[in-house]
């Protein structure tokens, strides 16, 4: 068996060296490309997200455009009018209160809301420059661009590691042998499980560690080749040390990957975001957007006094 | 309060102390605990007669003749191979028929059709799974023996699929229901089709479950026989392959050689009891062992 050998990423260093810096590409193109592609598509070239200097990132730099969001369980509105920017290759973390729409929120984004019934969206969000919630983009499609790990760790227990990982490329359409472990082995390497599962990628994914496991979802939602990631609190089922390892990886991903991510866990919040969004619910329960930026700037220097009380510990 | 002490020594050994109303308690306690033992033993008392009698009554008529040779047309002798072979290929054509009428319409009920039309069907099927077996081979009797004017073994195995497709409908619709929907979330997630979700994620993660349930099916199409009566009828003769024509069944042998005047014939009834016994009990600890060996894993 030969495969591809990477080094696994490193924090603040160029991404690959066999892929330079390149041209802009149209958006459509993108869009259109996303779904097909197996092999890791060019990466445009990017600076690490730490040098980044502006809260308000200018529209090249944007992966997600949210705006005028508001979502709805039946009559009840569970997110009024969220509108902000989620960075390129960088994590953005959403923070706030319990039922205040954090997980709505992340779940719109690649329209898993619409697995309940009643749900239902209004505004928009541009990825790309494409609106996701417009009529011109099939949801199956969506989600092979925009990835999700779950709170649970989720592998499929009739699979092995390896099938767990390739899930996703085998389920929709045939691959070639030799392909399908590369990606396997990149997917592993990038979700830093590769030292420790190489040896038995035919063992059972559910004989792995809550940790492991984890990472092999994570693994799993890599496969795809992702742009975004969506992280709904995937590390809050996990011990210390296996949470400690996930933040680690965040850091590593975010230079491949657009990664957002809700936690209750504050602390987490600004370990391992680049920004942070602030949700709250008013007293019609809906919850909303009250701040964003920078994530230092959120924790040290909030400019709404909800915020200040919410990261300081004074409330929720 | 040295005044106090005893006092209260005195009433907490007097509470402890039993009182008539405890004794009372204690007795009426052990007769309920009695009776309830012995109705536990009487749910029981059933299964092992049955199993004893039929053993003890069919071990004589259990043999090589029963087994390998067809009934004579008329008087003793001969063995049961008519319906060995008539059950052989009447319960697989109403398995394939069941199965993926039972299957689909379970993946319907409990992963695409709103909660109003689930109800709806579930009870259709739990009415269906109660209906009196010889109703069902009425109706089939009506629509495809009737017409041909000739007791057929199609309709046979038509008559035994519709009583498997409620039963193997209910069983795959809870199987599914255990699986979490956390995999389902997983599976759509990484841009998988539903089609190709409920497919290869939760009939796959639900797989042993739908074959323990297929298996109760079969072991209960093995076993009937008023739906038979009137639609494959039996009949003496070995029917290989010509399901236009009446063919034999297991229950039904017992049943028409049960009847006879002659005590070999009844004694190959005894037999073939013996024979259905075997085939339905080994069915059912197969599949009880394999969910019990699951549970302790």
């Amino acid at each position: 068996m030969t495969l591809q050998i990477e080094p696994p990423p490193s924090p603040n260093s160029p991404v690959d060296g066999s892929t330079g810096p390149q041209p802009d590409v149209d958006p459509v193109t993108i869009a259109v490309d996303r779904g097909h592609d197996v092999m890791p598509r060019p990466l445009p070239s990017i600076e690490p997200a730490a040098a980044a200097p502006s809260t308000k990132p200018d529209a090249a730099d944007a992966a997600l455009a949210v705006e005028h969001l508001n979502v709805y369980y039946g009559s009840f509105r569970a997110i009024k009018e969220v509108g902000l920017t989620i960075r390129r290759h960088a994590v953005t973390a959403i923070i706030g209160p319990s039922g205040c729409g954090k997980s709505t929120f992340l779940r719109t984004l690649n329209r898993m809301h619409e697995l309940t019934p009643t749900a239902r969206v209004e505004g928009s969000v541009l990825l790309d420059g494409i609106d996701i919630m417009g009529p011109d983009v099939d949801p199956v499609q969506l989600r092979r661009v925009v990835g999700m790990v779950f709170q649970r760790p989720n592998p499929f227990p009739t699979m092995s590691i390896y099938d767990n990982v390739v899930a996703g490329l085998r389920l929709t359409g045939r691959r070639p042998k030799h392909e399908l472990d590369e990606v396997v082995e990149r997917s592993l390497r990038r979700a830093a499980l590769w030292d420790e599962v190489k040896d038995k990628l035919r063992a059972n994914g559910t004989s792995l560690s809550g940790g492991q496991q984890q990472r092999l979802c994570i693994a799993r939602a890599l496969a795809v080749d992702p742009e975004v990631i969506l992280m709904d609190e995937p590390a809050s089922a996990l011990d210390p040390v296996a949470t400690l390892r996930i933040e680690q990886l965040m850091a590593e991903l975010r230079q491949r990957y657009t990664i957002v991510i809700v936690t209750h866990n504050m602390q987490q919040a600004a370990r391992v975001s680049d920004e942070t969004a602030f949700f709250t619910m008013g007293e019609d329960r809906a919850g909303y957007l009250v701040e964003m930026g920078r994530t230092t700037e959120i924790f040290t220097n909030p400019k709404d006094q909800l915020t200040e009380d919410y990261v300081s510990g004074r409330f929720g | 309060m040295t005044t106090l002490a005893p006092v209260m020594d005195r009433s907490i050994a007097a509470r402890l102390v039993r009182s008539p109303t405890d004794a009372r308690r204690a007795r009426t306690d052990r007769l309920m605990r009695g009776l309830a033992l012995a109705a536990a033993i009487a749910c029981v008392i059933p299964l092992a007669a049955v199993i004893g009698f039929v053993t003890v009554n069919g071990l004589g008529g259990l043999n090589v003749d029963l087994l390998t040779k067809a009934p004579k047309a008329l008087g003793t002798g001969g063995g049961a191979a008519s319906a060995i072979l008539g059950s052989l290929q009447m319960i697989p054509l109403a398995t394939l028929v069941a199965v993926p009428v039972g299957v689909l319409g379970a993946v319907y009920v409990a992963e695409f059709s709103g909660r109003r039309s689930a109800n709806a069907i579930r009870f259709a099927a739990d009415v269906l799974v109660g209906i009196p077996s010889i109703l069902v081979g009425i109706f089939v009797f009506t629509f495809l023996v009737l017409p041909f004017k000739q007791f057929n073994a199609f309709a046979g195995s038509m008559a035994l699929a519709l009583l498997m497709v409620p039963v193997i409908m209910r069983t795959t619709e809870e199987i599914l229901r255990l699986v979490p929907g956390t995999l389902r979330e997983a599976s759509l997630a990484l841009g998988i089709p539903m089609w190709r979700t409920v497919l290869s994620v939760v009939l796959r993660t639900g797989l042993t479950g739908i074959l323990t349930g297929v298996m109760l099916a079969i072991a209960r199409a093995f076993g009937e026989t008023a739906p038979l009566l009137f639609t494959a009828l039996g009949s003496r003769l070995v029917n290989v392959g010509d399901f236009g024509k009446p063919m034999d069944a297991l229950p039904v042998f017992i049943y028409v050689n049960a009847r006879q005047p002659f005590p070999a014939l009844n004694q190959q009834a005894w037999g073939a009891a013996l024979l259905l016994l075997i085939v339905v009990l080994t069915i059912n600890i197969l599949v009880r062992a394999r969910s019990w060996g699951r549970r302790a894993a």
